[in-house]
């Protein structure tokens, strides 16, 4: 496959996973899909919080046993165990945020599939269904240890039929889990993102000298730049060289100034030029475009 | 066309984008410094004023970013802008009530309506738990021998058709013959509460699988109940283990078939989605049967109380059976009685 084609593909996944969203001023917040690898780090950071938690919990209640010698702390831990299990997700989702600690770390949320607020009952269903996802393949293990070699392979069946169900959210477009599907609500990325620097301004009192003729500029497209930009904020040396070289080569210039400052005004050069043509109505996404 | 600030690209046009951001910075920065504190303490952290602000905040935000799409090609302004109008509205068309006032309607109006509208499961599932006690009774009712298929030796605790009625009658628990500790009540009540919350929110998540599932758990659950009532009954001491089961009984299996319900519908709503799509139709059953299963823990944490506490302190059958039929009043009167229509 060309490189062209490969780049084409990428482009088309990060495309499937935008989901159109307008508000009702009419902008449009294309949200995006959190990928299945996201939710199970969020699902694995919240059971390791609730683990640490019930443990901090038990050995409190144990203490709390031994030095009043009442069995109501037995009671005190159960209670508090199943509180922490299935209110867990249930009560970070009804806050502000609509995101569990892990989900909050990860940067994802949930939303309401309508684009109405998300209201408690979704959140109530679709955490109830978790039970069923989690425990059942765990519940089947469980069984398939205890019991005889006679039964293992209807217990293969029933851990194989089970996961279908947990891993649901794999067999489809939106990521939606069994939960999901029944409270009506999608997860998606949420992250906060830091408002950068300026760099096209900062280059401009720099690289006031080095100029680019517009054959030059008309090598790359939007992705390009974008990822260029991508390079110079990360400001790592070794990478700003080899993208350096790999335009040198392109536009054929010879090595004649510091890396940066190449990269800088070829940014904000290319950035104008492509910007102005964007005024126009013409928006080149790649270098496979045509200019 | 007038030179660009700089004056270096002699081509430049007089908008820049740079310049659209120096503008426009401040606003930005104001409304993510004022989501933050919403965020962080709620509506109560801003004054008027500030709360006046937000909205057009809000707006400028979501006009930058229109602007921003169609002539920036800044990735950094471009995803933050993008995230920041995110979060934006999401708290600004989020959240109408408070919690306070949620918790309010959800007892006095979606709760009860919620119940109401999964009548028709309800009378299911009960008819199913019906049938699983009907059956369970008559075969062990006629082959004793019946008993074993349908409970397991190590639940049963002796209960079973070898027993002897001095037995029985003692694990009814007159005269606290059932060895149970009073000391240990509470944590018998909290057992059971947190056992058959689990059981019930199984036997909704499974409503899933086009009901079938949960059908076959209510069913179970009737065929142990019949099972039991059979070997009582058979020694003559029927109406006693009435008492016992109709105290805590009521409510308990009243949630458990309320969760049936809630299971059963989803799963009739994704086999029968009718004129929506089946989407649509999952999730506006899994709305019903979300507020239903709220009020199924809360019923199971009244029942476990019940069962642990009541039933072990009150030893007089009538008592019992007075309890239960008055909580089972209660509840039926909650759910079903018509109400004034509030609006909202």
């Amino acid at each position: 496959m060309t490189t062209a084609a490969v780049h084409a593909r990428a482009q088309a996944l990060r495309k499937s996973k935008v989901r159109q969203f307008v508000t009702p001023e009419g902008v449009d917040l294309e949200l995006r899909i959190a990928s299945a690898g996201l939710r199970l780090g969020a699902l694995v950071i919240d059971i390791s919080l609730i683990q640490l938690i019930l443990l901090g919990f038990t050995l409190l209640m144990i203490w709390a046993l031994g030095a009043s010698q009442s069995s109501i702390a037995i009671s005190i831990w159960m209670l508090g165990a199943f509180v922490l299990r299935t209110f867990w997700f249930i009560g970070f989702e009804l806050g502000q945020r609509a995101a569990t600690p892990g989900k909050r770390l990860v940067g994802i949320r949930v939303v309401a599939r309508d684009g109405g607020r998300l209201t408690a009952d979704a959140v109530v269903a679709r955490n109830l269904i978790r039970e069923l996802e989690i425990f059942l393949p765990l519940t089947f293990i469980g069984f398939s240890a205890a019991e005889e070699m006679v039964n293992w392979w209807t217990m293969l069946a029933g851990f194989v039929w089970s996961l279908t169900l947990s891993l649901f959210l794999l067999f489809n477009r939106d990521r939606m889990r069994m939960g999901d599907l029944i409270a009506g609500t999608w997860v998606v990325m949420a992250e906060r993102v830091k408002l950068d620097r300026d760099i096209a301004a900062a280059a401009e009192a720099a690289a006031a000298a080095l100029t680019f003729s517009d054959a030059e500029l008309s090598v790359y497209g939007i992705f390009e730049l974008q990822e260029l930009e991508r390079v110079i904020r990360a400001a790592d040396a070794r990478a700003m060289r080899e993208v350096a070289d790999t335009i040198r080569a392109k536009i054929g210039r010879p090595v004649a100034e510091e890396d940066d400052v190449f990269l800088l005004s070829y940014y904000r050069q290319l950035k104008a030029r492509l910007e102005r043509k964007l005024l126009f109505g013409k928006r080149r996404e790649d270098k496979y475009a045509s200019d | 066309m007038r030179p660009a600030i700089s004056g270096s690209a002699p081509a430049t046009p007089t908008f820049s984008t740079s310049r659209f951001r120096a503008e426009r910075e401040a606003d930005w920065i104001a409304f993510d410094a004022l989501l933050t504190r919403l965020e962080k303490r709620g509506a109560k952290a801003l004054s008027s004023e500030e709360l006046l602000q937000l909205p057009l905040l809000y707006r400028a935000t979501l006009s930058s970013l229109s602007i921003a799409r169609a002539t920036s090609l800044d990735k950094a302004l471009l995803d933050h802008l993008e995230a920041l109008s995110i979060r934006g509205y999401f708290l600004i068309y989020g959240v109408r009530q408070s919690r306070l006032d949620r918790a309010k309607r959800f007892f006095l109006h979606d709760w009860p309506a919620a119940v109401q509208s999964v009548w028709k499961e309800t009378l299911i599932i009960v008819l199913i738990l019906l049938l699983g006690t009907l059956t369970s009774w008559s075969l062990v009712t006629h082959n004793p021998e019946w008993y074993y298929n349908f409970i397991p030796e190590e639940l049963a605790g002796g209960r079973d058709p070898r027993a002897s009625a001095e037995f029985l009658q003692g694990t009814l628990g007159h005269g606290r013959a059932a060895g149970e500790q009073e000391g240990a009540l509470h944590m018998f009540a909290t057992y059971l509460f947190t056992h058959n919350s689990q059981v019930s929110i199984m036997s909704f998540a499974l409503g899933f699988a086009f009901g079938i599932p949960t059908l076959m758990l209510e069913y179970y659950q009737g065929i142990s109940l019949g099972a039991m009532i059979a070997i009582f009954t058979s020694k003559g001491l029927g109406f006693d283990f009435g008492g016992w089961l109709f105290i805590h009984g009521t409510t308990e299996l009243f949630a458990a078939a309320l969760s049936g319900a809630a299971g059963l519908r989803i799963g009739a709503a994704v086999v029968f989605p009718g004129a929506r799509g089946r989407l649509q139709a999952a999730a506006d059953a899994g709305r019903t049967a979300g507020k239903v299963m709220v009020g199924v823990i809360i019923m199971l944490l009244v029942a476990g109380l019940l069962e642990g506490f009541g039933r072990q302190l009150i030893t007089e059958t009538l008592l019992r059976y007075g309890i239960g039929t008055l909580m089972l009043l209660f509840w039926l009167g909650y759910y079903y009685l018509p109400r004034q229509e509030t609006d909202s």
